[in-house]
């Protein structure tokens, strides 16, 4: 427990330092001014929840093919892990964009297919609450799973395959594209240090997952008992 | 600085969603560990 902690504010720590090489190392940029300082927070979070979807699409996928109930505590618990992320870009994105478009929100293909990622995967979590058996549960919220993830990749691609209001790519965006140097190194610090915070709430809550099959094995003991 | 106040509220708002996270993982996994002890100690009783 003391080590977890440790751990912890370790990771909190790193992401402050992260969070301040943002805001002081990093230059202003031009067009924007000050605000474009949510980038580093913004696309950061985006890509770690993609990671999170991903591992969950991963075991949804494993679980279906093995039935093993591991796959499916790794499922539920990147998914979860993977909303929190989400929701902080889509309470991020509307704070960057009404200073700089005169609006919180507009449903161009980006924002809306986000917005909609978050709504599959809240799906996904309430699907699991409604199913009482276990295995019936797992094999329904596996298949939902995959299917939810097929948004992913339309996120990713929105942008570059519709006209959005949303500003196309800077990173791997191809010509013309990318960060000055300072930006570069932070926002690749902040994204090592969301990716480290994903990999904690990810084991903390796959443990939490181990708990509560432990609480399932000892209460069918004691009713047979 | 012009809207220095809106980043500071996104990334205020960010590790609140982080830290709140991480607290109700940490509480449910309290509680079920109690789940367990208590569950333990009913099926050491029935021995």
């Amino acid at each position: 427990m003391l080590k977890s902690a440790l751990k912890a504010t370790l990771l909190f720590a790193l992401i402050a330092v992260t969070a301040y090489l943002a805001f002081y190392y990093a230059p202003i940029e031009k067009s924007m001014g000050v605000i474009q300082k949510i980038f580093y927070l913004h696309i950061s979070c985006a890509f770690s929840a993609f990671v999170a979807f991903g591992t969950c699409f991963y075991a949804n996928l494993r679980y279906v093919f093995t039935r093993a109930p591991k796959s499916d505590w790794l499922a539920v618990s990147a998914a979860e892990v993977g909303l929190a992320f989400i929701s902080v870009v889509l309470i991020t994105g509307p704070i960057w964009a009404h200073p700089v478009w005169g609006i919180w929100w507009t449903w161009d293909a980006r924002l809306t297919l986000t917005f909609v990622l978050g709504l599959l995967y809240v799906s996904y979590l309430l699907l699991r609450s409604m199913i009482e058996e276990p295995d019936k549960r797992a094999l329904f919220s596996a298949l939902f799973g995959i299917f939810a993830f097929l948004d992913v990749p339309l996120v990713y691609f929105s942008i570059r395959w519709w006209r959005t209001q949303h500003p196309q790519p800077v990173i791997l965006g191809g010509p013309g594209s990318g960060l000055e140097p300072r930006m570069r190194v932070s926002y690749l610090l902040m994204w090592g240090a969301l990716t480290g915070l994903l990999i904690l709430l990810l084991s903390a809550r796959y443990k939490l997952e181990a708990l509560r099959a432990s609480v399932d094995d000892l209460r069918r003991e004691a009713e047979v008992r | 600085m012009k809207n220095l106040d809106s980043v500071l509220a996104a990334y205020l708002a960010g590790w609140a969603i982080f830290f709140v996270y991480y607290i109700s993982v940490a509480q449910r996994m309290s509680t079920l560990r109690e789940e367990i002890e208590r569950l333990k100690a009913q099926l050491t009783k029935g021995r």
